[in-house]
């Protein structure tokens, strides 16, 4: 089998974040960690390849996204590719899903790509549309927000857990799938798998080295712009420490301010 | 059947709102879309499967309604799933795009074929996660802009779609224009105020029918939860008490808060993966999001797949034991300490103020 996960670079989420004057989204270079719902994506396709199948982690960002794919290769992929390009900057879902379908494709080139596996959502984005429109690029099924993954001969076979209620859905191959975290427990990875990550093969591509249209990508392609942004006021916290007392304490609280009657 | 592409006033854009129902009966979240959508032009909604209720819908506005007859099969298998029922009995064999199986791909086919038919330049529709899937699809195709979980949308100077969104977890408030001419927006539900029209005028029906392709890029359903599909008074509920690991399937303590504040119980993905409350309470990624008015996590870390279906809670208070806990940076009022004991003493008092 021949699994490709799509991962992604992404500021912490318990880091700073926020928008620039020009509405772009602000991006500390050196703060940035492999998005975590990936980690389940990537344990779901070592699982699915087993010994004697391959799995590509597959990236698109700025050059520092590379580390997503370290981690990865830590974790048991096999090889590692990153499309990274200045004209790919402030690429909208839309663009992003055309440039990992092309570099898919390309990966397909040394053999058949079975499987593309991705987290639910990025972190920063949360919009969760990119595996929906991966799907649609290469033109094949997606099954998104997989609790389960089988794949049996030439079909993939999930239960798709959404809106309280589940379903089991099938395709055939090859397929999209996101997976949600509930998929399974992400292995850490060990000394020896951060050692022998070092090894393995990690390819960098550019646009010019897939068939992208350059006008359909980057600030140029987005479909949207923000217009403006702004911080909205940092809440009024409150944190209590019980010391025997906190439970009244916060009744007393949630009565004053009007929250309960 | 009536193909009709009878266009509307001249100049008068036209927004396709899906309606989103059960047994004939309307969600409130679609009342909320169709009055944001007469801010954006003539209101069109389209109905898939049966129970159409034209009355409800004249008086939220709506100039017409297509309703959809979608069928298909996805892509064949050996062990296609088949109980032997007809076609148009919504049990997910020949009707792939009823609301007791929405299977996106199909959903979004009809939507973009109605769309394309009656020249809406617009598509709303109420974020869920199959929605926003439906949302993400039907922008594909009509080559159009998406905004995912729109608190509010309104036409720009030129026309544009321009929708409010907000960014990083609720921190940051973002208005978002759309570029192209044409725009698909996921409203968030409990974000638009619905405001029925003063007086309702006759509704236009017209049928469609759409047949999605047998190709490889739509899914088969093998089987899901049996029974009717109902989304839980969780979704509209006002207050909720949700539980999570550190109730350590204890619930009768979030139970009595519930009760006591009027509320309804919710839980994390983890609770009802354990099996300590049905699956119809989850709140988060793979269950309901919630827009109460009180949020109230008990033993509940606040991981990101459950913040995401409650972080816009206008108020969250959070009792855990962790003082690490994620939950402790979205919470307006959070205690550290064990919910066994610090919940009966909140039960406690509760009653003692009212008394």
């Amino acid at each position: 089998m021949r699994i490709v996960v799509c991962v992604k670079h992404v500021p912490d989420p318990q880091s700073d974040r926020g928008f620039t004057a020009e509405g772009r989204v602000e991006r500390d270079p050196d703060e940035g960690t492999l998005n975590e719902p990936d980690e389940y994506a990537i344990e779901a396709a070592a699982a699915l390849a087993g010994p004697d199948g391959e799995v590509v982690v597959l990236t698109m960002g700025p050059p520092q996204s590379r580390d997503a794919v370290r981690r990865g290769l830590q974790r048991g992929a096999h090889r590692a590719v990153v499309v990274t390009d200045p004209a790919l900057e402030g690429s909208d879902a839309f663009s992003t899903a055309t440039v990992l379908a092309a570099a898919v494709r390309r990966i397909g080139q040394d053999g058949p790509v079975d499987l593309v596996l991705t987290g639910v959502s990025s972190l920063d984005g949360v919009t969760a549309v990119l595996p929906t429109l991966l799907a649609a690029e290469l033109d094949v099924a997606h099954l998104g927000l997989a609790a389960d993954v089988e794949v049996d001969a030439d079909d993939v076979r999930v239960r798709r857990d959404a809106d309280g209620r589940s379903q089991v859905l099938a395709a055939p191959l090859p397929a999209v799938v996101s997976v949600t975290d509930r998929a399974n427990q992400p292995r850490y990875p060990d000394v020896a798998g951060i050692v022998g990550a070092r090894s393995k093969p990690l390819t960098t591509w550019s646009l010019a080295d897939l068939d992208v249209d350059p006008r359909r990508v980057g600030r140029a392609g987005a479909r949207t712009r923000v217009l403006r942004a702004a911080a909205r006021g940092s809440r009024d916290r409150v944190l209590l420490t019980d010391d025997g007392t906190a439970g009244t304490r916060l009744a007393t609280y949630l009565l004053e301010n009007g929250l309960i009657r | 059947m009536n193909h009709s592409t009878t266009p509307p006033t001249e100049g008068t854009p036209v927004v396709l709102v899906l309606v989103d129902h059960h047994d004939g009966v309307v969600r409130s979240p679609t009342w909320e879309a169709l009055t944001a959508a007469r801010d954006l032009g003539e209101v069109h909604a389209v109905w898939l499967g049966r129970g159409l209720d034209t009355d409800a819908l004249a008086e939220y506005g709506v100039a017409v309604v297509h309703r959809v007859d979608a069928h298909g099969r996805g892509a064949a298998g050996p062990d296609g799933y088949d109980d032997g029922g007809e076609d148009g009995d919504g049990d997910g064999v020949g009707d792939v795009a009823t609301p007791e199986e929405p299977l996106p791909a199909a959903v979004a086919h009809a939507l973009a074929d109605v769309a394309g038919r009656c020249g809406a330049d617009t598509v709303l529709l109420t974020s869920t996660p199959t929605t926003r899937e439906v949302a993400a699809l039907v922008a594909h195709r009509l080559e159009a802009g998406l905004v995912v979980d729109a608190t509010a949308v309104h036409r720009g100077p030129e026309g544009h779609v321009v929708a409010a969104t907000e960014a990083f977890g609720s921190t940051w408030a973002a208005l978002v224009e759309v570029v192209r001419d044409r725009a698909v927006v996921a409203l968030r539900p409990y974000s638009v105020a619905p405001v029925p029209v003063g007086t309702a005028r006759p509704v236009e029906v017209r049928q469609h029918r759409t047949d999605v392709p047998a190709g490889r890029a739509v899914p088969r359903v093998v089987w899901r939860t049996p029974g009717p599909a109902t989304r839980p008074e969780l979704a509209t509920a006002d207050v909720v008490v949700a539980g999570g690991r550190g109730t350590e399937g204890d619930f009768a303590l979030v139970e009595e808060l519930a009760d006591l504040l009027g509320g309804t119980v919710g839980a994390t993905g983890v609770a009802t993966h354990e099996g300590w409350i049905g699956r119809e309470a989850t709140i988060g990624q793979s269950g309901v999001t919630v827009a109460p008015r009180l949020y109230v996590g008990v033993g509940v870390s606040g991981a990101v797949h459950h913040r995401v279906g409650m972080e816009a809670a206008r108020t969250i208070v959070a009792v855990n034991s962790d003082p690490d806990a994620p939950i402790f940076e979205i919470a307006d009022v959070g205690v550290v300490g064990d919910l066994f004991t610090v919940l009966p003493q909140l039960n406690a008092e509760i009653r003692r103020l009212r008394a």
